[in-house]
């Protein structure tokens, strides 16, 4: 069996999807940042069967909740203090999502105004429907 | 500073003083002759829609107000590459309030963040046209005297007909509306209509013929049904007639069903019907004058 050892300092995403770490990576942004990362890919789970884990060395506020909620909220966000869990944040679908997925609509405005953001609501809690601002367009894929 | 969108932007309340405001221009004309004096509309209509565009265009004349304004984007810097952004921002240094037709959706709504006017969504690509709901439930409610407790029958294509989704949207706010749905298959009112009717309880039937239910109506909206919306000539063939409204159709009708209809028409509607006193599709339009004037009015803010 494969160990990472511990961070001191930073997050650890927990029962993230089997396959899906990498998509986290890149939604994060945590390609973009100067500090140690951890993926682990297809890691035994009691709950899950598989599972992916993310641990980032960094400070927590350098996350975007919102985006991670979008993907799922269903991922557990332990941070991390001196080596141990000081705490777990809650996911919760964010109202609003900006510039993380692109409106598909080629009706849609979006798709002729360049520097338009391309923001997303959430027009349905219960079902996790998201709509695009502009033309209402459903968003059916997931990330 | 107020736009429209949408027609659920304003409450049944709002709406409720926005008719009136109409009903008392529709009797009181001379009152209301002078009453956008010195103020310019502008038209910015990216597509061609004479009907709407004249429609604004007569409301704001009949104000005592003028208009300015663009009838296609090849006459407009679109043209040239210009956003609407800032489109709008120009237009909101010559005019005092804006109608915007678009074929792409959410281009009022983009127009709306940056400018400094009221903006009107003229329709936008197959998404909203506010202006013909309002129309539509001022004509129901001068004509019927009411917005609630009846039942109305929507005919055509309500797969694809944005006046039919935005008019049901509207209509389920009040109490006591059934709706009856006749289509083909191929054309029936998308699941999230019937969905949003289920979770509100709103009766709803679903029927591909006219006939039987005609006497069950107090109100029937025709749409065209378009040839090219059928997968195949021989379904078109059979089923165009049964969505052709004649003489023989509203004998089987109610002495005060209204029909209404957002025109143009084509074939739907026979001619042979256009003198019936249920025939309100014209009359529809006068009041799509009557409630774009109140509009008008109303986003600027206009006291008479």
């Amino acid at each position: 069996m494969l160990n990472v050892g511990k961070i001191e300092e930073g997050f650890v995403l927990d029962h993230i999807k089997a396959g899906k770490s990498l998509s986290i990576y890149h939604h994060l942004q945590l390609d973009k940042l100067d500090c140690t990362v951890a993926i682990i890919k297809n890691a035994r789970s009691n709950k899950m069967g598989k599972k992916d884990i993310l641990k980032v060395e960094c400070d927590i506020d350098m996350l975007n909740l919102d985006v991670l909620a979008f993907i799922d909220h269903n991922i557990t966000v332990n941070v991390i203090k001196d080596g141990e869990i000081v705490s777990k944040k809650e996911l919760m679908l964010p109202k609003e999502i900006k510039n993380v997925i692109r409106c598909k609509n080629p009706r849609c405005i979006t798709s002729i105004e360049q520097e338009l953001p391309h923001i997303f609501v959430l027009a349905d809690e219960e079902k996790e429907i998201y709509r695009c601002k502009y033309c209402e367009e459903k968003f059916t894929e997931r990330l | 500073m107020r736009h429209l969108m949408n027609p659920l932007d304003f409450s049944v309340d709002e709406l409720d003083r926005l008719f009136d405001l109409a009903n008392d221009i529709e009797a009181n004309p001379d009152k209301y002759k002078n009453a956008c004096q010195g103020k310019k509309l502008a038209t910015c209509f990216y597509e061609p829609s004479t009907r709407t565009r004249l429609s604004f265009e007569a409301a704001m004349l009949n104000l005592g107000g003028s208009v300015i304004g663009f009838s296609d984007a090849a006459s407009s810097s679109a043209a040239k590459g210009e956003s609407v952004s800032d489109t709008i921002r120009v237009i909101s240094c010559f005019a005092d309030i804006c109608a915007m037709r678009h074929p792409k959706e959410g281009a009022p709504m983009v127009a709306a963040g940056k400018s400094s006017i009221p903006v009107i969504n003229a329709g936008d690509g197959g998404h909203q046209h506010p202006t013909q709901t309002l129309t539509d439930l001022l004509t129901i409610r001068s004509l019927k005297g009411r917005l609630h407790d009846f039942t109305i029958g929507l005919c055509g294509d309500l797969k694809f007909g944005r006046t039919v989704h935005s008019l049901i949207n509207a209509l389920a706010r009040y109490e006591g509306v059934k709706f009856i749905f006749i289509s083909p298959r191929e054309l029936m009112v998308p699941d999230y209509v019937t969905e949003m009717l289920n979770e509100r309880n709103i009766p709803y039937e679903e029927v591909i013929r006219l006939e039987a239910i005609m006497p069950k109506l107090d109100l029937l909206y025709m749409t065209r049904v378009q040839k090219e919306r059928f997968f195949n000539e021989e379904d078109y063939v059979r089923l165009k007639d049964f969505y052709i409204l004649d003489k023989a159709k509203m004998e089987l009708a109610g002495s005060d069903m209204l029909v209404l209809h957002p025109l143009p028409r084509v074939n739907e509607i026979s001619v042979e019907i256009d003198d019936d006193p249920r025939a309100a599709y014209f009359k529809q339009v006068q009041y799509g004058v009557y409630v774009r004037m109140a509009l008008i009015l109303t986003l600027l803010d206009i006291h008479v």
